[in-house]
């Protein structure tokens, strides 16, 4: 797989290591009532889809940047690639 | 009709004409008191002994292919029972008694061949980790021999011995642990629910569940709406997917697992061998092919093949470990589905849903599980109580901090 980094263009994706689903940049509140419920969800329940998934990869053995990889798990095909930094500043995290 | 040597010969005279096919293709009924979903090893088995052990008569099978299309058929055939934590010793120990009375048990030759398992070490910390282990086998009644580089070049005198950087320090032999033939598995549960009288339903892909007011009514398929009291899943790779038209999130990714043959050698292999240093472990099967295998992918993947790093890695330890491995040439390659869980255990249990129970989680180690998983599912399916060995394999252990971390990598399902 070629991952086509934002910054850096297309790299194998030997590159970088595989954390998973993209909604572990959504940190639960740990001050919320129901935040043990929600850790719970958030660190061991996955959606594991068949076909498109966003995903985090981080770039290892480059420039150590988070990625944000939308691929599609049955073909392998990825179709978009954003900095984790962005995906997170877009949704009002690390202001 | 039961299977024999003087069968074999009688048939032989008579131009083999008197073979009946295996188990029957029935059409589905309207209903059934337990409906098991998956006809991998670990759904017939299920249906097997709950026909055989728990008197249930009125039991099918369903299955989207046809049966062992899946990682039953597709895994690199090893059974062991050399686990460290009290929640899966037992039960894994538990599948190896169970394999060492299945052939006659369910009168199918399955080629259980317990040629040993040698786990190879290469450092003195790795050797510690290795005798913590073996004390644990043993204080669980499991056998575990702890060799010395020398006893390690008695059994595998070819392996590189003189490597610098990884030196073989010595192993963990399970001698017990072995090989059996995974197609005959399905095979023979298959054969041996048909005759307690299951239903094997195959081309029929569950679609859904009729759920009213939280209790499970029946599985919607590809072949019409089949009612049941009960539903076992059982899918492996497919987990996720089948619960989810339950409504439920599973603590499970899907992950490719990739193995490989190579052309057929002469008997050189004396039993299951895996490297310490890298992610390799080979056997030869009874052809002469030598099987192996490494890591899985580590992404998502329900694509059924892997891509070339993994090929290369796995590789890579081979030539590290048995140079000679480079001389010969590889046949195939394929890949499976894992349902990889957040703590490398399975889960068996049920669910949240009256009538609904589930199996899965099995990771890239399921197949020694099967004879296990089977009876401990049939045993909760039918009685609605944990099966004592299968007690820990709870939904609510990640809820509750009771996870069963072989590995102790925390809740990553691409390091277990
Ligand atoms: C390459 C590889 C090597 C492995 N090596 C080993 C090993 O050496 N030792 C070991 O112990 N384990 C090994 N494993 C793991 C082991 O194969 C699995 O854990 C085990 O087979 C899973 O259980 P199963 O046999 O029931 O799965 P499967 O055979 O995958 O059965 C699940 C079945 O469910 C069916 N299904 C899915 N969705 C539906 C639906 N909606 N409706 C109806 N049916 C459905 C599928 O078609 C499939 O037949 C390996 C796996 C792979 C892929």
């Amino acid at each position: 797989m070629i991952i086509n980094h934002p910054l850096l263009g297309p790299r194998d994706a030997q590159e970088f290591v595989y954390l998973g689903d993209a909604t572990l940049i959504d940190r639960p509140d740990w001050q919320a009532s129901e935040a043990l419920d929600r850790f719970y969800e958030y660190l061991y329940l996955r959606d594991n889809p068949a076909g498109m998934h966003r995903e985090l990869w981080f770039h290892e053995q480059g420039d150590r940047s988070w990625l944000v990889v939308t691929r599609n798990t049955v073909t392998h095909e990825i179709t978009s690639v954003e900095l984790a930094r962005d995906v997170a500043r877009a949704r009002g995290r690390s202001k | 009709m039961r299977y024999s040597g003087f069968k074999i010969i009688a048939q032989a005279l008579t131009g083999h004409r008197g073979w009946k096919p295996v188990w029957r293709e029935p059409e589905p009924k309207r209903s059934y008191d337990i409906v098991v979903i998956g006809g991998g090893g670990h759904g017939l088995a299920t249906a097997y002994y709950l026909a055989k052990e728990f008197g249930e008569a009125n039991v099918a099978v369903v299955e989207k292919g046809w049966i062992g299309s899946g990682n039953v058929g597709r895994n690199t055939t090893i059974v062991r029972s050399n686990y460290l934590l009290p929640g899966n010793e037992p039960f894994y120990e538990f599948s190896m008694k169970l394999w060492e009375g299945l052939e006659q048990d369910f009168n199918y030759n399955a080629m259980v061949s317990q040629r040993g398992v040698l786990n190879l070490c290469h450092t003195d910390a790795q050797r510690d980790a290795f005798t913590r282990r073996g004390n644990a086998m043993r204080l669980h009644g499991v056998d575990a021999v702890l060799l010395d580089r020398e006893g390690v070049r008695r059994i595998a005198p070819f392996l590189n011995f003189d490597n610098a950087r990884f030196p073989i320090k010595g192993g963990l032999l399970q001698p017990r642990g072995g090989t059996v033939r995974h197609d005959a598995v399905a095979w023979g549960y298959a054969r041996g629910a048909d005759t307690h009288g299951v239903d094997i339903i195959q081309n029929c892909e569950v679609t859904g569940f009729r759920i009213e007011n939280g209790k499970c009514l029946g599985v919607e398929t590809t072949r019409g709406f089949i009612g049941a009291k009960k539903v076992g899943c059982a899918v492996a790779g497919a987990s996720s997917q089948v619960m989810a038209k339950a409504g439920m999130r599973l603590p499970i990714e899907s992950h490719v697992l990739q193995a490989f043959v190579s052309e057929g050698l002469k008997p050189l292999l004396p039993g299951v061998i895996t490297y310490g240093a890298g992610h390799f472990y080979v056997s030869q099967s009874d052809k002469g092919g030598l099987v192996f295998g490494g890591d899985i992918d580590g992404y998502n993947s329900y694509a059924q093949r892997g891509n070339l790093p993994v090929i290369e890695d796995v590789c890579e330890g081979g030539m590290s470990l048995m140079p000679m491995i480079g001389r010969a040439r590889l046949l195939r390659s394929w890949g499976g589905i894992m349902d990889m869980s957040m703590d490398g255990s399975p889960i068996i249990d049920r669910t949240d849903i009256e009538g609904l129970y589930f199996n899965g989680g099995w990771c890239y180690g399921g197949f020694k599980a099967t004879p296990a998983s089977g009876w401990c599912f049939a045993h909760l399916l039918a009685t609605d109580m944990p099966h004592p060995n299968a007690a820990a394999y709870r939904f609510d252990r990640f809820r509750k901090g009771l996870m069963i971390d072989e590995k102790g990598m925390g809740a990553q399902p691409n390091l277990h």
